[in-house]
């Protein structure tokens, strides 16, 4: 596909939305690095964090070339209200079972998101989501175990999970909100299939696990389209903490 | 030494990129890790394209510097750029690479019942974390030798 034909606004939104997840869960995980409740954990967590900021950089390094933003202000000069991460980042880091639940949700999410661009039209957004999905299952793997043992372990580690998924539930699938100008993004090819078919598809990819453990599949969101606005006082302090150093010396070169 | 640029074909860039080590598996060549994905030598210059092993690979950038110094020998501009045409991927590591890996202390990457203990042979490993100091490892410790160990992640 040409340059001159690329959908370039709602493919702005698509990358913009998936980097600031990536970015936003990633700061996140990295609240545990030296408080993480086994040593194996501070590190996954860790590498984790690491790996999904260096997915943002590479996302915010697309939108850049796209519109000629600097993928750094992206990063950190947006006021907390430009933010477009999904809701279920905003809720702040909470205990080990919150994490736990939030990136269960968040990565079985991020795998059907990135099954529908791997054989899209534009090149480099296939073939980063290509590489992307390589770590992912690294990813997947960890969380999978984790939430399979917090929800088959009796008593407190359920209970905790339980809280955490509840308090999820309006947001949980609000990584498939549907995007400014998506039908051109699937008219274009770059996107398989709407954000309402994602949703369902994510539903029936983990409708097993969740059957198996006990658990109840989560609601649809109340109000679709406000999925990745009106970010809460949890997301409004991790803004201050994850832009404190770029604030404190504004252009400063390293 | 400034090599003449009549001289500068692709089997001397090649040659050239087997004596820079990555900063992170300091016993692997970037040839040996497999990240070299194409070498242009032309009049405008040499042109390098890696494949980053890991998306966010924080060791990207002391790569290229490295690449980057180590050809300007040459005498020819130099131009290095990271592309994600192909995936990287762990089999893309040398037979060679794999050998210096080992030596290292560092299991080669595999199937999981493949791995064994880099120190003694031993089968008898378990995983201990799929993540490591790096992006690129996972840690395992040898039942028989009773060391802890690091393995390279397949991917």
């Amino acid at each position: 596909m040409s340059v001159a034909s690329l959908p370039t606004v709602a493919l702005g939104h698509l990358l913009g939305s998936m980097a600031d997840d990536e970015f936003v869960i990633g700061f996140s995980d990295s609240e545990w690095t030296g408080i993480a409740p086994l040593l194996e954990e501070d590190i996954a967590m860790s590498s984790l964090a690491q790996d999904e900021i260096g997915h943002a950089a590479a996302l915010y390094g697309l939108l850049g070339e796209l519109t000629g933003a600097d993928p750094d202000a992206l990063a950190y000069d947006r006021d907390p209200h430009e933010y477009r991460h999904a809701r279920l980042l905003d809720h702040g880091r909470g205990d080990w079972a919150m994490t736990i639940a939030r990136r269960y949700l968040y990565e079985t999410s991020d795998a059907t998101r990135l099954e529908a661009l791997i054989g899209g039209s534009w090149p480099p957004l296939a073939q980063l989501c290509a590489k992307l999905v390589r770590e992912e299952r690294y990813h997947l793997m960890h969380i999978d175990a984790w939430f399979a043992r917090l929800a088959g372990t009796g008593g407190e580690p359920r209970d905790r999970l339980l809280a955490a998924l509840d308090e999820l539930a309006p947001d949980a699938a609000t990584v498939f909100t549907p995007l400014p100008g998506e039908p051109a993004l699937i008219e274009a090819g770059i996107l398989a299939a709407p954000m309402v078919d994602l949703e369902a598809r994510w539903r029936a990819a983990i409708a097993p696990d969740l059957d198996a453990l006990g658990l109840a599949m989560p609601p649809s969101p109340e109000r679709p389209s406000r999925g990745r606005q009106d970010h809460g006082p949890a997301f409004a302090w991790l803004w201050d903490e994850f832009t404190m150093v770029r604030r404190s010396d504004p252009g400063a070169t390293w | 030494m400034v090599i003449e640029a009549p001289g500068v074909d692709e089997v001397a860039v090649r040659a050239a990129l087997a004596q820079v080590m990555d900063p992170e598996l300091p016993v692997l060549s970037v040839v040996d890790l497999g990240i070299v994905h194409r070498v242009d030598v032309g009049p405008d210059g040499i042109e390098v394209s890696i494949l980053p092993t890991f998306v966010g690979c924080p060791a990207i950038d002391v790569i290229r510097a490295s690449i980057g110094a180590r050809l300007a020998a040459f005498g020819l501009p130099i131009r290095v750029e990271t592309t994600f045409e192909v995936p990287w991927t762990s089999d893309r590591i040398t037979p060679n690479g794999r050998a210096a890996l080992a030596v290292a202390g560092i299991a080669p990457p595999g199937p999981e019942s493949a791995v064994r203990c880099p120190m003694c042979a031993s089968a008898a490993v378990v995983r201990d974390s799929l993540f490591g100091p790096t992006q690129c490892r996972s840690l395992y410790y040898c039942r028989t030798c009773r060391q802890p160990f690091e393995v390279l992640k397949t991917i």
